[in-house]
């Protein structure tokens, strides 16, 4: 039955015309997909992924241009067609999916108009039939309540929602070749999860191809067959899923490999190994292998003196790299390292003491509205936290887990209960109010590196306000101070003189934790400092978190929503969901059974990159609700896939306390809990 | 949704009293601030200084301001307007009948630049930098910067002076062989091209960022005509911000447009201010400062309720 | 233990600026970039000069009265641009007429500017009833019509140079306010404004040297236009007779006083509106070419 691939990439050659000339993205491209099969497509910011995809629809802009190569599209060449037959292939034989569903959804027009008209497009359907064939694409991408959905705006939807609403969009008109550019990146990680397994169960009902760019291998691996490596617009390596990650040939493989954090492993264990250097920009290509300058195995002369051929691996077929050394690099395995000093530490003292934390916003809802809905950010959090230790903080988005740190650092105060640090009362303390003393023991570090910075301000003036306002030191000494906050980061010190704007997204978050250890403090709070940053760059920072955690026998506060990176960093977990923790331990205690139910989902829907380890998964249906309708009792029960009944809706459940400090939240008895989860039993699907 | 309307009004309502109130309140204190020339203009230059404090007792402008304010506010009620002394009329009787006139002019210049903007505004915004766009920027950009009077007399010297082809004044009076109609064709082309200018450049730069929406994207590739996709996706959202500005304008056809009507001698509302103003005609200036500020609100009203109309990510 | 590397330094495509002249030439040449803001700059600039050289280039006094040339007023060659109807050169109280306006306009938008940002910088950055206060008053001083407030005003305390200068600033400074308002409500919630109240800085700092300095790009562009309107307004003055005083050459004063006779002697007239004219188009153009710098960077 396979024939002719549906989609081929040959010789590629992708152009974009700047101030500076034409600068070439990528150089030569060249691979195909079978009908039915699922590519994917991975590689770090600016490597051209995204470039291809628009390439392929013919929609690089005014600055972008194919300048060689073909690209052929059920056999035609992309590029020969006319406009009324490249609309013609548009959103029929070709449909694309995004990464930012609500900003691609039109905001004005109901969201069935905007499904409907792809069918009134391309098949001349009349209202009542697209109506009718909306309704049955809403059923297939498991939206609830068709017709209500129907009539919806987007921004009445949850991320979630909307990207389905774009998939049924993308998919209604029954394409060959579905592309999709990070769909999920940016939602919550069980929604991802369940965007990813619906998106491989249509694939497998219509038969269509996909092409899945990503830069989170772990997605990947969900729902593809095969994987291309990309690395500064070439594709380094290219194989089937299993072949790629079991036995990888290029280094930038290995080397993405190496700095992922697993769920399995940590710190101790197995260290994260970031790659050195950065990505050289386009329009100053190296001769030879483009990756040569950060390569490990590099062989200076082989390897950068012509144009490196692409190799067949031997013995599997299908899978092939870029590199000449591709026979001799010894097979891959992630180290593991003996365990390290730090595990037999002696816990210290308490440094932050929370009890009773309750934080709640009036929020006006809508234009209109004089009635005033509460946000219940935070219900109740009770936390112990000793000297030197990292405790992470994980859930998803409403979990109420920044608004924690921001009463912590005193940008927003509690509404009731205790917060101490190093004994003194703080929870209803504001910033301003704060003595000075307090205000250098706890810093912050933010989340997104473009705006953590002050666009105006140098780095030195940054780092430098920073030591004057922290430490009361006389101007003269500020500028070998900065310098030496800038090699605790492991910055040059030329770089005060940047602006913001001339920093990379790791450098400008190493600039960030400099400024936070101005005043040397005792507690470091990081509000996913590692989310918004490449993979390899998010390796490098997390262990110089862990190494000037360790130096200073500073306490680190951790808020992430990636499991795998809490994993290797933490020593103790608390899980939070709607404005509560749901079960917090000892990191090895919560990442092993007895679970609470969330912490089982979040854990299943995890993408994992081993291709053998996909097990059973719990996948949770529904959205998450808002802070504002908390339920009575658990406020897990709307989504609970192990609800026992009413209990769970209408009555707190109690707190159950395991080992050394673990305890879980939950109706269901501990034991109960390990019984049902060490037996993988396949949890009945909850829907609604 | 019909309390949430109710609710829109209310608040709108109140807002146009307080600001009413307001004003007509600053109105009255400016006016007290210079009393005496009250009575002196009306005497004239040669009455004495008896006479103007006698006048001016008369006319009860020496009682304190809170209480004349008070009085003026129950006047207001009971539907006296008051006397202008410019005119020597009863101020409705001039008032209306010079609204009326301004509105009559304004309607006109508004149906020809609603149409006229949102045309050249899309056709420019939808292909950014194209011929056709730097051509109507720079129109927009040209129009809206001659100050009206020297559009007027430019237009005039073509048209009036050079051609001959439209009468220089527009008295409304129809006389000299001139028509009414033909008398209103350069005031109404003076104040669409200076406003149109300005709305244009507002609805293309609206359109521009409409068009890099990720949503125009989605539309393209869906495989919809260029056309299609500018009106049925990128109209909408384009002309959400832009009608706020566009409602606006009425404010300014209303009372902006003095200059306008100054060149042609156009019997309009604005005319009617700056020489109540200049002559300091009490009444005649308060009463039409009030109408005047009813207006503003009342046409920022339909800005807000047309922008509410038209973005459904508002409503709750 | 384990390693943490270093990034090294990426390639950069422009040097680090250096020194304020190096920074001043690079934003010069930046301008060349744009038709319209070349333009426009050209315009503004050959105004200024003509204000600045007045005293200097104009061939007469511009009050002089030339009661000879009064049999012909058109342009000859001993008045370039003809004279008015009292036998005053047109090109001198031309060339006098842009010193008024160019002082008059930039100070009204520089008040204007000043006003309006502690304004929307306090409002913003406050929330709450004080930006509920700067936000109502704001309205009410928007909502009334621009041009009954100025006969208002300026009938009653007499038209001098201060004095447009003052309404021109209370009137403008809502607009501008309105913006920079605007830009402070998005800011203040970037991470640098947290950090800074991390480290204990002061709301003042926080708006003056965290915010105002990001809020420049738009406050800029606003300003240039704000001063092309100005100087319509200032003109639209002139012509309805509560300008400057006389005897100072205002444009809109020459064109009221000349427009009468266009049927016999257009020139009077022509020349101040073309003068009038020229200079707004150079402050828009001025406008809207930043407004594509800025965007483009």
């Amino acid at each position: 039955m396979t024939d002719a691939p549906i989609l081929a990439l040959e010789n590629l050659r992708v152009s974009y015309a700047s101030r500076a000339g034409l600068v070439n993205v990528i150089p030569d491209l060249t691979f195909s997909i079978a009908p039915g099969e699922a590519m994917g497509l991975v590689g770090e910011s600016g490597c051209g992924k995204s470039t291809v995809a628009l390439a392929i629809v013919r929609y690089l802009g005014r600055a972008g241009r194919i300048v060689g190569g073909r690209i052929r599209f059920e056999g035609r060449d992309v590029a020969g067609l006319t406009p009324s037959e490249l609309r013609a292939v548009r959103g029929h034989r070709l449909a694309m999916v995004y990464q930012d569903p609500m900003a691609s959804l039109n905001p004005v027009m109901t969201v069935g108009r905007q499904l409907m008209e792809v069918p009134m497009l391309h098949e001349g359907l009349g209202e009542r039939a697209a109506r009718a064939r909306a309704l049955e694409m809403l059923a297939e991408v498991r939206l609830l309540d068709g017709e209500r959905t129907l009539t919806r705006y987007p921004h009445q939807l949850s991320g979630g929602q909307q990207q389905r609403i774009v998939i049924a969009m993308a998919l209604i008109a029954e394409p060959a070749l579905l592309i999709m550019d990070e769909p999920t990146t940016g939602l919550d990680v069980t929604v991802e999860a369940a965007v990813l397994d619906l998106v491989r169960e249509l694939r497998r009902r219509h038969g269509t191809s996909v092409l899945f760019i990503s830069h989170n291998l772990g997605t990947v691996v969900r729902v593809c067959d095969r994987v291309g490596v990309m690395y500064a617009g070439e594709l380094v390596e290219e194989g089937s899923i299993r072949q790629v990650f079991a036995n990888p040939r290029h280094p930038y493989t290995r080397g993405l490999l190496d700095c992922l954090p697993s769920v399995a492993r940590d710190k101790r264990q197995a260290p994260l190994r970031p790659i050195p250097g950065q990505a050289a920009p386009a329009a100053a290509r190296p001769v030879g292998c483009g990756f040569a300058a950060r390569c490990a195995h590099v062989e200076p002369g082989r390897c950068t003196s012509r144009a490196i051929a692409i190799l067949p691996v031997v013995g599997e077929p299908g899978h092939a790299a870029q590199c000449v050394r591709i026979a001799e690099l010894p097979r891959w395995e992630r180290r593991l390292v003996e365990a390290g000093a730090g595990a037999d530490r002696p816990p210290g003292r308490v440094t932050l003491r929370i009890e009773g934390l309750e934080k709640r916003y009036l929020e006006r809802r809508g234009l209109f509205g004089s009635g005033r809905a509460p946000v219940r950010a935070l219900n109740g959090i009770d936390l112990l936290v000793r000297k030197g230790e990292t405790l992470a903080i994980v859930g998803e988005s409403g979990c109420g887990k920044s608004t924690l740190a921001k009463v912590l650092t005193g940008l927003e105060t509690a509404t009731a209960g205790r917060v101490e640090i190093e004994g003194a009362e703080v929870g209803s303390v504001p910033v301003e109010s704060r003595p000075l003393a307090l205000k250098r023991t706890i810093q912050m570090v933010f989340q997104n590196p473009d705006s953590t910075l002050n666009p105006s301000h140098r780095v030195g003036y940054a780092i430098g306000r920073a030591l004057r306002r922290l430490r009361r030191r006389p101007g003269g000494e500020d500028a070998s101070e900065v310098a030496r906050l800038l090699a605790v980061v492991k910055l040059p010190a030329d770089l005060a003189g940047r602006r913001p704007d001339r920093l990379s997204g790791g450098q400008s978050q190493r600039v960030a934790i400099a400024r936070a250890l101005a005043g040397n403090p005792d507690v470091i709070v990081a509000d996913e400092p590692v989310s918004a940053l490449d993979v390899s760059v998010q390796a490098a920072i997390i262990n110089l978190l862990n190494e000037i955690q360790a130096e200073r026998g500073a306490t680190l506060i951790f808020i992430s929503h990636d499991l795998s990176v809490v994993r290797y960093l933490a020593d103790h977990v608390a899980v939070m969901y709607l404005g509560t923790i749901v079960e917090l331990g000892p990191v090895v205690d919560v990442f092993a059974p007895p679970f609470h139910p969330y912490t089982e989902a979040l854990l299943s829907a995890v993408p994992v990159l081993d291709p053998d380890a996909q097990g059973a998964r719990v996948v949770l249906e529904g959205p998450l609700p808002s802070a504002t309708e908390i339920p009575r009792g658990c406020p897990f029960s709307g989504r609970c896939p192990r609800r026992i009944g009413v209990i769970c809706d209408e009555t707190p459940p109690p707190t159950r306390q395991l080992s050394s400090g673990h305890r879980i939240v939950c109706h269901i008895e501990a034991e109960e809990l390990r019984e049902l989860q060490r037996a993988g039993d396949p949890v009945t699907r909850r829907s609604g | 949704m019909a309390l949430t309307v109710a609710r829109f009004v209310l608040k709108h309502v109140a807002f146009l009293l307080l600001t009413l109130l307001v004003v007509s309140f600053l109105v009255f204190t400016l006016n007290e601030l210079s009393l005496g020339d009250v009575a002196r203009k009306v005497l004239g230059a040669y009455a004495t200084q008896e006479q103007v404090e006698l006048l001016t007792r008369e006319m009860g402008l020496n009682r304190p301001v809170l209480s004349r304010y008070v009085e003026f506010l129950g006047r207001l009620a009971a539907g006296d307007l008051g006397t202008s002394t410019r005119f020597k009329l009863p101020v409705k009787d001039i008032i209306w009948h010079r609204l009326a006139n301004t509105a009559f002019l304004a309607a006109l210049a508004f149906a020809c630049i609603v149409p006229l903007s949102m045309l050249l505004g899309v056709m420019a915004g939808m292909r950014e930098s194209s011929t056709v766009d730097r051509a109507i920027l720079m129109f927009g950009t040209v129009a809206a910067s001659v100050p009206e009077f020297a559009l007027g007399v430019f237009l005039a010297s073509v048209f009036v002076v050079a051609l001959g082809w439209l009468p220089g004044t527009a008295t409304l009076v129809a006389g000299g062989g001139w028509s009414v109609a033909s008398q209103l064709v350069l005031p109404v082309a003076v104040i669409v091209l200076f406003d149109a200018g300005y709305v244009v450049s507002m609805i293309r730069a609206s359109t521009i960022e409409v068009m890099q929406r990720p949503y125009i994207r989605t539309a393209i590739l869906k495989g919809m005509t260029f056309r299609r996709v500018v009106v049925r996706h990128a109209l909408r959202n384009a002309m959400i911000n832009p009608i706020t500005v566009i409602l606006l304008q009425i404010n300014y056809l209303i009372s902006g447009v003095v200059v306008v009507e100054t060149v042609f001698a156009y019997p309009g509302f604005g005319r009617m201010m700056l020489e109540a103003a200049l002559f300091k005609d009490i009444a005649l200036v308060e009463v039409g400062a009030l109408v005047a500020v009813a207006v503003a609100v009342l046409t920022q009203m339909l800005g807000d309720l047309a922008y509410v109309l038209l973005d459904p990510r508002i409503r709750p | 233990m384990h390693p943490t590397t270093a990034e090294h330094l990426p390639a950069v495509s422009e040097p680090v600026s250096r020194g304020f002249a190096q920074a001043w030439a690079r934003r010069l040449s930046l301008l060349t970039e744009s038709k319209p803001a070349l333009i426009g700059a050209g315009l503004v600039l050959f105004w200024v000069l003509a204000a600045v050289l007045a005293p200097v280039i104009a061939p007469y006094s511009p009050n002089a009265n030339d009661m000879a040339a009064l049999a012909h007023p058109t342009p000859s060659s001993t008045h370039w641009l003809g004279t008015d109807h009292l036998g005053r050169d047109v090109l001198s109280r031309v060339l006098w007429g842009a010193r008024t306006v160019l002082t008059v306009a930039p100070l009204a938008v520089l008040g204007a500017a000043l006003l309006g940002s502690l304004l929307g910088l306090t409002a913003g950055y406050y929330r709450g009833w004080t930006d509920l206060a700067v936000v109502r008053a704001c309205d009410i001083v928007l909502s009334f019509p621009v041009i009954i407030l100025y006969m208002i005003i300026l009938a009653h305390f007499g038209s001098s140079a201060l004095n447009i200068i003052a309404v021109l600033t209370l009137t403008k400074a809502p607009i501008i306010a309105r913006i920079v308002r605007g830009l402070t409500i998005e800011l203040r919630e970037r991470e640098y404004v947290a950090a800074a109240k991390l480290r204990g800085e002061s709301p003042l700092y926080i708006m003056l040297v965290e915010i105002l300095p990001n809020a420049r790009g738009p406050l800029i562009v606003d300003m240039c236009l704000r001063t092309g309107y100005n100087v319509v307004i200032i003109g639209a003055l002139g012509f309805l007779g509560i300008g400057l005083p006389p005897p100072d050459p205002d444009w809109g004063g020459m064109v009221k006083d000349t427009y009468g006779m266009m049927s016999v002697w257009p020139h009077m007239a022509l020349f101040p509106c073309a003068a009038i004219s020229s200079l707004v188009i150079g402050f828009n153009l001025l406008a809207v070419g930043l407004r594509e710098i800025g965007l483009r960077d």
